[in-house]
């Protein structure tokens, strides 16, 4: 009976070990790289709302705190959605009888609340309050990012586990003075890698240990 | 023998069986784990419903209940009125200078603040008017916000011998049910923090008034805060005297006095 394989074959045995190897390397790594693409994790796509509302505008060109519509964003885990009610304060008389305000004013007759489309969705097994965050020194652009220059809100950043913990592990790179939470032109290289590390002292944000235990954020 | 085998062959099919359903069973619990997790069949805040018919998660409270402890039964400090206010009661108007019709007399609004009036309370009043008020009563309260430069009615001024002079509780009463073209802000501003902007609003009043003689420490150590009319008669006696009397004469019907 004749040799099935010649001698090369040999040499193709060995490559094709180092192939294969190569090659579960590489579909590792597109792996990774693709569960981090906005197409998996959403970021940077902007969300159509059923009303045309700009973040840009009423933050940035009109220079309405944050607070006026996301109330409690101080007292509790979510920083709420204004109510309908909230829009007409102003609305009521502004732009009263644009046909693109008609959204806001037929919620605002029938009594039905505007159905926002989410633009951050944690999964369900993430425990998050903003709060606590605000409470000691995370600002909202630094996850939000520069809402005061969003026509439509996108999701600045991937909100996956790794991204939280860049910030757990190290909170004394991104926190700020409690004075300038709702300031969006803040940048962190306005303060010095000294004086984040006293305000984090100030502020008693907990240790490493504790801010990256399992249950901080799943419980 | 051939018996054995048949076992044998039969006990490794079996073997296989089980294999190959450990492996479906890891695939599909591993879907699951992506889908069930991330989206659990619960409600969070402002989720959607299928089960109440107004589609609503968070659901409102029935009308008149009352938490336990949350009996209002300090009336002065929800309501800014009087223990004794009659809500028939017939009000003065004026003509304010923009022709808008306005209110002059407040017969039923408290005149002192329900809780003590201290530098925090100022403090947080600064922090609340900036988010709440400042839009459109901008920043010293002239009613020249930005909402107001974008074609919203002007609000009167806070610096006007009516406003001056109106009850602290008709602040709180504005700021809690709205007043003309305002929408009342009870929905998106905490009781405590509304008296702290009546607060602050009065220091802006005192900051504008070129003839008040009060000074910021006054109101920070009196607890039980002072009207502007107590303070007028307490402190700017002598050099308001004339003042007042003139401006009582150009605005009787803002009935100075209530």
């Amino acid at each position: 009976m004749a040799q099935l394989f010649h001698r090369g074959a040999n040499n193709i045995a060995k490559a094709s070990l180092v192939i294969a190897v190569l090659l579960a390397g590489v579909a590792f790594y597109a792996y990774t790289q693709l569960a981090r693409s906005s197409y998996l994790t959403g970021r940077y796509l902007e969300k159509q709302q059923p009303v045309q509302f700009s973040h840009k505008h009423h933050v940035g060109d009109d220079g309405i705190d944050c607070r006026y519509c996301h109330t409690s964003v101080e007292t509790s885990a979510s920083a709420g959605i204004p109510p309908t009610q909230t829009c007409m304060n102003c609305h009521n008389q502004l732009y009263a009888d644009q046909e693109y305000l008609e959204p806001v004013r037929a919620s605002y007759r029938d009594n039905k609340p505007i159905k926002w489309e989410r633009v951050h969705d944690l999964p369900g097994y993430a425990y998050f309050n903003h709060s606590i965050h605000v409470a000691k020194g995370v600002g909202c652009s630094t996850c939000h990012g520069q809402i005061d220059n969003m026509p439509a809100v996108y999701q600045e950043n991937t909100l996956q586990m790794e991204w939280c913990l860049s910030c757990h592990r190290q909170p004394e790179d991104f926190i700020r003075p409690k004075s300038e939470i709702y300031n969006m032109q803040w940048k962190d290289s306005n303060l010095t890698a000294e004086q984040r590390l006293k305000l984090k002292a100030d502020y008693k944000i907990r240790s490493k240990e504790l801010l990256t235990s399992c249950s901080t954020c799943h419980r | 023998m051939s018996k054995l085998i048949n076992q044998s062959s039969k006990l490794r099919m079996s073997k296989k069986l089980i294999y190959s359903l450990l492996i479906a069973a890891f695939c599909i619990s591993a879907i699951g784990c992506r889908y069930d997790m991330q989206d659990q069949p619960r409600y969070k805040p402002f989720k959607e419903s299928d089960f109440f018919s107004d589609e609503k998660a968070m659901r409102d409270l029935p009308e008149n209940t009352v938490a336990r402890g949350n009996l209002r039964e300090n009336k002065a400090f929800y309501t800014g009125k009087k223990e004794n206010a009659d809500p028939n009661v017939q009000v003065e108007t004026t003509m304010d200078e923009d022709g808008n019709t306005v209110v002059s007399s407040f017969p039923n609004a408290i005149e002192e603040f329900p809780i003590p009036v201290t530098k925090e309370l100022l403090d947080r009043g600064e922090q609340r008017y900036k988010i709440f008020c400042m839009v459109c009563h901008g920043p010293v309260g002239a009613g020249d916000g930005m909402i107001v430069r974008r074609g919203y009615p002007k609000p009167s001024t806070y610096h006007n011998d009516r406003l001056r002079n109106a009850p602290v509780g008709h602040f709180y009463d504005v700021i809690t049910n709205g007043w003309g073209k305002m929408n009342g802000y009870a929905s998106q501003i905490p009781v405590a923090d509304r008296w702290a902007i009546v607060a602050y609003i009065r220091a802006l009043q005192i900051s504008q008034d070129p003839n008040s003689k009060m000074t910021m420490d006054k109101s920070s150590t009196d607890s039980a805060g002072n009207t502007d009319n107590k303070d007028n008669a307490d402190n700017a006696e002598t050099e308001k005297d004339s003042d007042k009397a003139e401006s009582s004469e150009n605005k009787d019907a803002d009935g100075g006095e209530k």
